[in-house]
């Protein structure tokens, strides 16, 4: 297993110009790592439906990669949008799931199906053309450039050791930082 | 379906205002009382059709698409606005996203008692997370759509059009 904190170091040294959507667990240490603070979006308000308004900003901007930072808890409110995504199937959409196996910001319970389900078996099923599963970081290390040079959807599944701490809060809002980022991407070459 | 001598709220109708309208995206999850809109709209180059498993997510990405820049219609029918609840609150509502949600009303009766809990406790429901709502039960009411389009580009949020009738194919 790695530590989430690290795999978020790599992710942004490969990051590039891309929108970084970040929700629970990442959404507070990402700011931290974060390179390109002006194109990321920390994701609040509806919890597992990050990776849903991932999906539609991909459709909107498909000359713009969409890198959504998910959380298992998280993506298991929201399992159907595995088959959505995979259904619109945008090439430019990478969804990263930390799977830590507890619910971190709500005091570290576990989550259903703990180290049973297979994220990337249900990416797989459901369609996503490509799916990836690291245990460590030198093999996220290695693969992250293929990673982002191919086109999706990719599901990437990081293990990473479970944390119980509750991480400080507030985290960010969306609402908090959504002009910035409107105006930012705004001011980016418009797309048909 | 309307009987003989009814107006009828007509699919071709709809699809044209929201032509009118500008939409470019049609979120939804399908069902049986939009089923010959969702037909027209397959069919029409002119719009972008994301069908999504369950109505949270339509809401979401709705409101991804319309941070990209783009102007999505969300189409979800009365039971699915109940299940969209969080996502309408912490996106469409909390964002202030001008958003245009048709919802198609199962169990709809303009003029009997309605026995179908989806419409019954609809337009309770809709008030209640502080949205403003528009009637279409037939053709007449149609440009009410346009309204609502309006009304959430002037006030920054989600207004909800209740269509109140089994949409028919039948000019």
């Amino acid at each position: 297993m790695m530590n989430d904190f690290e795999a978020l170091k790599v992710i942004s040294r490969f990051r590039g110009d891309a929108i970084v959507m970040a929700t629970m667990t990442a959404n507070f240490e990402w700011p931290q790592v974060s390179t390109n603070p002006n194109l990321d979006l920390m994701f609040t308000g509806a919890m597992g439906k990050a990776s849903s308004m991932g999906l539609g900003l991909a459709l909107a901007r498909p000359a713009k990669q969409v890198i959504v930072l998910d959380g298992d808890g998280s993506l298991l409110m929201n399992l159907g949008a595995l088959v959505t995504i995979a259904h619109m199937a945008p090439p430019n959409l990478i969804h990263f799931v930390f799977e830590n196996s507890v619910y971190r910001t709500s005091g570290g319970q576990p989550v259903p199906g703990a180290r049973k389900v297979s994220y990337t078996g249900l990416a797989k099923s459901a369609g996503y053309p490509h799916v990836y599963e690291f245990g460590d970081l030198a093999a996220l290390e290695k693969n992250v450039p293929k990673i982002m040079s191919q086109a999706g959807p990719t599901l990437v599944c990081l293990k990473t050791e479970p944390v119980t701490e509750r991480p400080p809060y507030p985290l960010t809002t969306t609402a908090s930082i959504l002009a910035r980022f409107q105006t930012v991407l705004g001011k980016l070459k418009p797309e048909v | 379906m309307a009987r003989s001598g009814e107006i009828a709220l007509t699919a071709s109708k709809i699809l044209t205002e929201l032509k009118k309208c500008g939409f470019d995206y049609v979120v939804t999850v399908p069902d049986d009382d939009s089923r010959r809109l969702y037909r027209l709209i397959e069919s029409r180059p002119e719009f972008k059709l994301v069908s999504a498993c369950r109505e949270g997510e339509v809401i979401a990405i709705a409101a991804g698409l319309i941070l990209g820049g783009k102007s999505p219609v969300v189409l979800i029918q009365n039971t699915g606005f109940y299940e969209s609840g969080d996502s309408l609150r912490g996106l469409a509502i909390d964002l202030k996203l001008p958003m245009v949600i048709l919802i198609s009303c199962r169990g709809w009766k303009s003029n009997a008692p309605m026995t179908d809990s989806a419409s019954i406790y609809i337009r309770q429901a809709i008030e209640a997370w502080g949205i403003h709502h528009h009637l279409v039960e037939d053709d007449r009411h149609i440009d009410r759509i346009s309204l609502a389009l309006d009304e959430a580009k002037k006030a920054q949020k989600p207004v909800a059009v209740l269509l109140g009738c089994d949409i028919s194919d039948d000019e």
